[in-house]
């Protein structure tokens, strides 16, 4: 014990204050390879990961970083009482088309990811380590793999499978599903998690690349230098994507806790120049500017601003977009890129999306009757497999709310003079699964 | 929340008799292809929306209606409807 406690207090002291993740990047184009990244971090401590990470993982409070937001010691600790070895998967399918966090962490950093998988295999004693990625990042992680095989550092082989280009390929059930080679398409799961029975039938943990990269850390620096930075219930830090403030969108790492107006270089008068922020992905929140100027980086103010920090996606609207074209067309984006399984989903999203074209591009086709954009949304939250049509419908009656005076416009007075402008928010063309 | 589905022929009886658990109706998304038949059969707890799809109310099956629930989910042409006992 008191080995330990020294050995740790050594650790701590290299411990990196901030930026945590992205401290081995000498520049922001640089890439750490395995050389740097031992350098930098010190060896994967795989030993202490088996006796005592979980707890650190419990104390330092770290919660998934792919969208749930769920604590991340007690899906391990789920996952190891299951009744056969698990499969893990470091997922990095980042299908959200505003975020660009995980596919800058495999770019640059991307031994941190694997050295959260290694030591989630030790930890639960995994049967199988999965590192799901979009095809072009397979090479790239396959070579640090390999680089890594070399040196013998990971106690367990890892593979590498491609991750097919939808918005749904991520969410965690589909994730299951393309791996028990089945196509990416969610599945109803009913009474019995993934982290019960997954792939192969074995208990499987799904977790974001970020996340793994955390556990990282907190295995080399422990549970309570993990939370010496953030809020009450969101501790650490977390890569963002903003979209807005520059030319392209920009990743950063943040201290869970700062202000928006400090991250975002916001002042009062930007509310002129931007009509509102998008917080999480496409099925997340809107909110007006002037509350994202009170607002602070954290899960909790979010969730009471009827959002959530989700991905990390901060996209801020500039006041030349006309929103409610923009929300047009990412809501038919997510129709699209709907699996078509659910019945709920599949008809409401092609309501949703038509009411809203309508609106943006045709107003008067309503001839005087608000179109039931509202109680379609209603009609559809929670009612299929994956919760992708409770994503469009807070996606939607967030922005009727923070863009009412354009949507007011629209409905009495015709189109704005916005919007027939090219489109400002990425919707991808659809290319994943055929109907 | 833990929950255990029920079978259709189980011999136990339901909820009302097991003071910790409650008997409910839960419909996979993915395999419902709106036929309709367990609204005409169980109008008490499943409705259907504007597309023919159920909409499930949650609350508690008593043991009265539990025949009839029984009866809507053998009588899914899709095996889409299942009963299930969640802890209260």
């Amino acid at each position: 014990m008191r080995a330990r406690l020294a050995s740790s207090t050594a650790t701590l002291s290299q411990a990196p204050a901030f930026p945590r993740l992205l401290s081995a990047l000498e520049s922001p184009d640089s890439v750490v390879d395995l050389e740097a990244h031992l350098a930098h971090w010190g060896a994967l401590p795989l030993r202490s990961a088996r006796s005592t990470l979980l707890d650190e993982l419990d104390s330092s409070g770290l919660r998934g970083h792919g969208g749930a937001w769920f604590p991340v010691g007690k899906k391990w600790r789920g996952i190891r009482d299951g009744s056969r070895r698990p499969v893990v998967v470091a997922n990095g399918s980042e299908s959200e088309p505003a975020s660009r966090k995980d596919a800058f962490l495999l770019t640059h950093s991307p031994h941190l990811v694997l050295d959260g998988a290694s030591l989630a295999a030790a930890t639960l004693d995994a049967h199988r380590v999965v590192v799901f990625v979009p095809l072009r990042h397979v090479d790239c992680v396959s070579r640090c793999i390999q680089a890594r095989n070399r040196s013998g550092i990971d106690p367990v082989k890892i593979e590498v499978i491609a991750a097919a280009d939808a918005y749904l390929s991520g969410q965690e059930t589909a994730v299951v599903h393309a791996l028990n080679d089945g196509a990416a398409v969610p599945t109803f799961v009913g009474l019995q998690s993934i982290r019960e029975r997954g792939v192969r039938g074995r208990p499987t943990l799904v977790q974001n690349v970020e996340s793994l990269a955390h556990v990282a850390m907190i295995s080399r620096y422990g549970g309570q230098w993990f939370r010496s930075v953030g809020t009450a219930d969101s501790l650490g830090t977390m890569l963002v994507t903003i979209t807005g403030r520059r030319a392209e969108p920009v990743v950063v790492e943040a201290p869970l806790g700062v202000a928006f107006r400090d991250l975002l270089h916001l002042a009062t008068e930007d509310t002129h120049r931007y009509w509102g922020a998008l917080l999480g992905g496409y099925g997340g929140g809107w909110l007006p500017l002037s509350l994202i100027l009170e607002g602070n980086l954290s899960e909790e103010w979010a969730r009471q601003q009827n959002s959530s920090l989700g991905a990390g996606v901060i996209a801020l609207l500039p006041r030349s977009c006309c929103p409610l074209a923009e929300v047009a067309r990412v809501v038919r984006y997510m129709e699209q890129q709907g699996a078509g399984q659910c019945g709920p989903c599949r008809f409401g999203l092609a309501d949703i999306a038509g009411h809203l074209e309508l609106l943006a591009f045709r107003p008067d086709s309503f001839s005087g009757r608000f179109p039931p954009i509202l109680e379609l949304c209603n009609l559809i939250d929670g009612r299929g497999a994956c919760r992708h049509p409770d994503g469009v419908a807070r996606f939607v009656r967030t922005a009727l709310t923070v863009f009412q005076d354009d949507v007011d416009r629209h409905f009495r007075r015709g189109p704005c003079d916005a919007v027939n402008r090219p489109a400002y928010l990425p919707t991808p063309s659809p290319n994943g699964w055929s109907r | 929340m833990e929950a255990r589905r029920v079978s259709v022929q189980g011999a136990r009886v339901n909820g009302a008799s097991l003071p910790r658990w409650r008997l409910t109706l839960v419909v996979d998304p993915t395999s419902c292809d709106g036929r309709g038949v367990c609204a005409e059969l169980f109008p008490e707890r499943v409705t259907m929306d504007r597309w023919g799809y159920p909409i499930i109310d949650d609350e508690e099956i008593p043991l009265v209606l539990s025949d009839h629930a029984r009866r809507a989910v053998a009588a899914c042409p899709r095996l889409a409807l299942h009963l299930v006992e969640r802890r209260r």
